[in-house]
This record gives C-alpha cells, structure tokens and sequence, in this order.
C-alpha cells in the first residue's frame, strides 16, 4: 500500500512514546524502506469485539512490515498501546505469528531477515480469550525458532508497558531495550494485589510498583540488555547496535538454573523491595 | 455499540486512500476511501449510542465549510467529543485530498 505509506514518510526527532504504533516502525527504518503488510485497509478487524458490542479498529492495535536497517532485511511489528490496552486477540497475534513466520521462511530460503517487535501490551486480550493465548504460543514458539537464525530485538518504552502472556515473549527475545518509562512484568499490580494482599503488594504504590517492575529496575537486575532515554535516535541506535551483535551465543531464556537457584533461595517473609530485588536476582552472577 | 450510515452529496473528486486517527479512549479513527460517483458514504460504528443527532451536526457543520468529496468514509469512534471528531475528519478529507506526498 504504498500511497499509506507515502503519508507516513517524515523524519522524527525526540520522543518514541507519543509516536503510534505504525510511525514508530516508520521512524526506526531506514528512510523509505518500510512496507507495511496487511494494513488497516484490508479492513482485517477483530471478528470478535463487534460481537460483543465494542467498537474494533481496522489493524486490530496491530502494526506489521517489511523494510530494511542498516540495509539489513528486517520484518518488524508494533501493537498499539492505546487501543484496548494493547492486548492481543486473535487478528493481531496472527498478524505477529505470521510475521515471524515468514521471517523464519526467509532464513531458511538464505535470505538473513531479523525481527524487531515494539510491545506495548496488556498481554492476551480478555474477550478473545483462548484465541488470544494460542496467538501468543504461536508467536513465542516462532519467536524460539527464528532467534536461532537472526536476533529477535523486542522494544518496551511505555506508555502501557508490556505485560502477561507478552511479558514471557519479550523475555525469551535475543535482546530486550527498555526505557525508565518502560515497565514489564507478568501480572499487572492490581491481580498480585489481589491474589497477594495488600500488605504484600499495594498497586497504589506507585513508588514501590515502578521500583519494581519500571525500566531502570529491569535493566539492573540483568532481565533487559539495553536502557535507552525516550528518544528516537537513541533508540534507534540501540536496535541497531543490537541487530550488529548478531545471535548472542546464550539467549537468557536458556540460561535458567543459576536464577531459579537465587528464587529458591530467596527469603521470602520479609517485605521485598526494590533494592532486595535487585540483590537476589544479580548475586553471584558474572556477566 | 451504535452502527450508524449517513449518505450525503458530494463532488466527484482525485482522493487517494487515508487513515488518521486510533480507536483509543476520547478519540476516533477515520479511514476515506476514493468511490465512483457523487456520493459520500460515511459508515460511522460509534462506543456511545443516542448519537445519531449529534453525528448529523457535526456531518452539516463540516459540510457548510468543505465540499465533501466523493469517497467511503469509516468511523471507529471510541467516545470523542465533537470537536476531535470534526478534527479528525477534516484532517482525514485533507490528507485524501492532499497532491500525491513525495516518495
């Protein structure tokens, strides 16, 4: 659709956050290069949310496309934040299966294609429920599957964060780049509070959540390889550097006795913290 | 959920396709499509119902400023005021009106 993309063409300069989902893959591309798939014209809506009477949008939240970095073939994909949360339901989660797909295809062809996935999720889309998840199984065993070809660089900027089914996606990545307005976790605050209790876990903290689960905690506790500032050319330049390290030789969801050893070990009576946190998952290790 | 359709006169007019605009909390997405004839169709699925009054002003208010061109119109609207609906589609009618951007 090249009269779509024609609309998009621009340089950006400053904040990543505040850009949508398609012209934060624009603005990440080399100029010119993008090529989107399935778009918003093809009018692939969720078949679902109608149904139950809430209003879909015509990408289901979720941008897909080729295009190239630093001349290198990349197949990258965005979900929108502000549409429902960013949660994946059937459409969107085939959109990114598919994607990672036909970038697998591409390497078994001989033809080097990596992937760069921008998630600002909520995680499985609770009225699509088990499509929704099967979506997010397909994206992750694809996911498994191309990084032993290409790097698979996941992006977490905020506003929403990246969260649930999702937050495992971006964790079995090559590389995970976050910012201080980042945040990723499994459960959101207010289903730990729920299940925990408040004395354990009080989502209106938000001192003790964002100490937790925000950027700048991530990447000192070692879940995340790269912290950048809000900032397009920062954040550019970190994917880039990413996509030039190549397959890192150990992918860090392969590399899971020495942390499950420091949760098995760790003291879980006292209220944990920020500092805590950082301790138990860092101790001892070398890298 | 309210689907509501509006059917106006327009111009035969050059428009390419245009998408501004997210389904996200107070704001809309708008989608125009060129289509033969001179017709305006304009296919709104809207999160607030009893709307349709406030729709047809905000359509004959926009209407009284430009000349629709002829062309598919799709809303997804996510509770937005008047105003950023009006905004919403005078930018999209622009951006399909606009000489073919530079590649």
């Amino acid at each position: 659709m090249s009269e779509l993309n024609a609309n998009f063409q621009g340089n950006y300069e400053g904040g990543f956050i505040d850009l949508s989902a398609r012209k934060r893959i624009e603005s990440l591309l080399d100029s010119g290069s993008m090529r989107e798939l399935l778009t918003p014209f093809d009018r692939l809506t969720s078949p679902w949310l109608e149904k139950q009477g809430i209003v879909p949008q015509f990408d289901d939240g979720v941008v897909i496309a080729r295009g190239k970095l630093d001349n290198k073939a990349v197949v990258v994909a965005a979900i929108e934040g502000g549409f429902q949360g960013g949660s994946l339901g059937e459409v969107g989660g085939a959109k990114i299966a598919g994607l990672l797909e036909l970038a697998i295809e591409e390497n078994r062809k001989g033809n080097p294609t990596a992937a760069v996935l921008m998630l600002e999720t909520g995680g499985v889309r609770l009225q699509e429920a088990n499509l929704g998840l099967a979506a997010i199984a397909e994206i992750q065993s694809a996911i498994v599957e191309l990084r032993q070809y290409q790097p698979v660089i996941a992006v977490v900027t905020g506003p929403v964060g990246c969260f649930g089914g999702m937050s495992i996606t971006a964790g079995l990545c090559s590389y995970l780049i976050i910012t201080r307005e980042g945040r990723l976790g499994l459960n959101g605050p207010q289903v730990i509070e729920q299940e925990a209790g408040v004395e354990e876990y009080d989502s209106r903290d938000r001192g003790l959540i964002w100490g937790l689960t925000g950027g700048t905690q991530r990447f000192a506790s070692g879940l995340v390889d790269a912290f950048v500032d809000d900032d397009v050319s920062a954040l550019s330049t970190s994917v880039r550097d990413c996509l030039a390290q190549g397959v890192p030789a150990l992918h860090r969801s392969d590399d899971i006795s020495a942390p499950l050893t420091r949760l098995q070990q760790f003291d879980t009576r006292e209220q944990i913290d920020a500092q805590r946190a950082r301790q138990a998952l860092t101790e001892g290790k070398t890298a | 959920m309210e689907t509501l359709q509006f059917t106006r006169p327009a111009q035969a007019a050059r428009i390419q396709p245009a998408l501004v605009g997210y389904v996200g909390s107070g704001d809309l997405e708008v989608m125009v499509e060129p289509l033969q004839g001179s017709q305006a169709e304009i296919h709104i699925q809207t999160s607030t119902p009893g709307s349709e009054i406030r729709w047809r002003q905000v359509i004959e208010q926009i209407e009284a400023r430009i000349a629709l061109p002829a062309m598919r119109m799709d809303i997804h609207d996510f509770a937005a005021t008047p105003g950023v609906i009006r905004l919403r589609i005078e930018q999209a009618i622009e951006l399909a009106s606009a000489t073919e951007a530079q590649a």
